[in-house]
């Protein structure tokens, strides 16, 4: 009897199995990933909120009392607020002809889609410059009839539009592709028309990636700051948008409004990341 | 070669509009920047970028945003492989972090890295008693391009590591491999194809941000400016040609990363046979 205890395993599990790592390994790399994480990407977002509350409760609504502040939410939500329609209508286009159709240079084609996330900043408001600024192609056209493109609205919507070109396609095309185009194909052999098998078969289908795109697409609409610096031109109560009030309320060391408008723009990244998890849930359970 | 007509609607609708919508906001405008550049000549183009400045500018930027990708790459393998095969608490927490860098506002993200990596700040004050300078020095820059990189690695090697089949990790065991060789020979191989994807995307993002670095990066010509800071420089001394010339640089350097990520895309699928 003592002999068979003394041969058993000291431990009464089951053998690791040969696809799973030791628990020293697995401890350790866990470890990294998450201290990695924890050092570049929690902890600036404390210091927002602490900095941002430096002053307490007061310290943080005085900061919104303040003419360009306000100005700057103003104009960053009419920003968005044109934005988001037209590269929703336009994420929805493209990815409903390259999910659903087979063409030639289809892969050239969802290539240039991605090409604005991988362009500067910088360079998505400069080109604009080069196009409406006093000196560009149509600069003197536009000055004859007294429309501002540059250092106005206009060019602050092209440029974001620009940068935030991509993100709707590219999370719709990929969901719409795997869902397949099975019900869609019904709903036509029936009889429906094109617009009523979109609005009840396949927004039905998309919705949840849809709102992750708008989503995300707004909250980086909101906070643009390479482009939307390059083509505004930063005038004060005129051409500021929030997330360049915050630079110049930085440079200004006027640090406290500073860091409460920047976590507003916090929160709002935070509030997208939620919807993206519920959204990832729903659309995997889709 | 006749194909059975298509029974769903719209699309030359649709890809009516995605195209013209596509070379309105973004080919055509980006056109007239190498129309710009090139509107001086090859000699002025050259002349442009011989300068000590630019030169400096561009190697700095390059050189930054490979080193944040090399971070990215080792940092952005283990955090994939730890969300995608262990289970522990905060896992979708952590998971849902990843992608902080997308919707976080770069200025946002630029004034609290310097907030934290300047002399006086949390980690800066520690890094200043080892005599480390983070802020305000190409150290800096490099932490800022990594934040925003990261995310591209974890997402790029998510899916290929979730889809990475078994049968060949328990037929390396069976045959006698222990467990490290088996990730060294076995499943590294697999995954390096799109390690690499994931880190020029990473390296594509960082080279031409602008709003995390510079908070963080101090600015000085030949020091700490990066090539989309001296842009911006360029186009406020009405220097249209000379911005558009380094733009013209920087856009090449976006093709290549676009074409470079495809073919390593090609070659992961290739090796993980999907």
């Amino acid at each position: 009897m003592a002999a068979i205890i003394d041969i058993a395993p000291a431990h009464s599990s089951r053998p690791r199995k040969a696809t799973s790592d030791s628990l020293a390994a697995r401890v350790l790399i866990i470890g990294t990933a998450v201290g990695f994480m924890g050092l570049m990407f929690v902890l600036p977002l404390v210091v927002i909120f602490q900095e941002a509350f430096r002053k307490g409760w007061e310290g943080f609504i005085e900061a919104f009392d303040d003419r360009a502040t306000m100005h700057a939410i103003w104009l960053t939500l009419k920003v968005a607020a044109i934005t988001v329609p037209l590269n929703t209508l336009f994420g929805l286009a493209a990815a409903w002809c390259v999910s659903r159709f087979q063409f030639r240079g289809k892969r050239f084609l969802t290539s240039l889609i991605e090409l604005p996330l991988w362009v500067s900043p910088v360079i998505a408001g400069m080109v604009y410059v080069l196009l409406f600024g006093a000196q560009g192609l149509f600069g003197p056209a536009l000055k004859e009839h007294g429309i501002k493109i540059i250092f106005a609205l206009p060019g602050i919507v092209l440029s974001t539009v620009f940068v935030t070109f991509t993100f709707v396609a590219r999370i719709l095309a990929p969901q719409m592709e795997a869902q397949g185009q099975a019900e869609e194909e019904a709903a036509m052999t029936l009889g429906a028309n094109g617009f009523q098998m979109f609005w009840r078969v396949t927004l039905p289908k998309i919705k949840w990636g849809l709102l992750y795109g708008i989503i995300l697409c707004n909250a980086r609409s909101m906070g643009e700051f390479g482009a939307a610096s390059v083509v505004s031109g930063h005038i004060r109560n005129k051409t500021n948008t929030v997330p360049l009030h915050i630079e110049v309320l930085y440079n200004e060391y006027q640090f406290v409004p500073a860091f409460a408008v920047a976590s507003m723009l916090a929160l709002l990244a935070l509030v997208t990341l939620i919807l993206k998890t519920l959204t990832t849930t729903r659309r995997g359970a889709a | 070669m006749s194909r059975p007509r298509h029974i769903l609607p719209g699309f030359k609708l649709s890809l009516g509009f995605t195209i013209t919508y596509l070379s309105l906001i973004v080919l055509f405008p980006l056109s007239m920047l190498v129309w710009k550049a090139t509107s001086g000549g090859w000699e002025h183009m050259l002349a442009t970028l011989t300068q000590a400045r630019v030169i400096s500018s561009l190697k700095l930027s390059f050189g930054t945003a490979f080193a944040a990708a090399l971070v990215n790459g080792v940092f952005g393998l283990l955090t994939a492989w730890a969300l995608e095969r262990y289970s522990f608490p905060g896992r979708r927490l952590l998971d849902a972090m990843v992608d902080l860098p997308f919707a976080l506002p770069t200025a946002v993200a630029g004034i609290a890295l310097v907030t934290l990596y300047a002399p006086n700040g949390w980690i800066g004050a520690w890094l200043a008693q080892h005599d480390i300078k983070a802020a305000y020095a190409p150290l800096g820059i490099t932490i800022a391009l990594t934040f925003v990189g990261f995310p591209f690695v974890v997402r790029t090697l998510q899916p290929v590591i979730a889809d990475l089949s078994m049968d060949v990790e328990e037929a390396a065991a069976c045959l006698g491999a222990n467990r490290w060789q088996t990730l060294t020979r076995i499943v590294f191989p697999a995954l390096l194809p799109s390690t690499l994807a994931g880190m020029t995307l990473a390296f594509g993002r960082a080279v031409g941000e602008y709003g995390s670095v510079v908070f963080i990066s101090g600015n000085l010509p030949f020091k700490t400016e990066i090539a989309p800071l001296l842009i911006t420089m360029r186009l406020e001394e009405y220097d249209y040609s000379g911005a558009a010339t380094i733009g013209v640089v920087m856009l090449a350097a976006s093709f290549t990363i676009l074409v470079l990520s495809n073919l390593l895309a090609n070659w992961s699928r290739k090796r993980t046979g999907r």
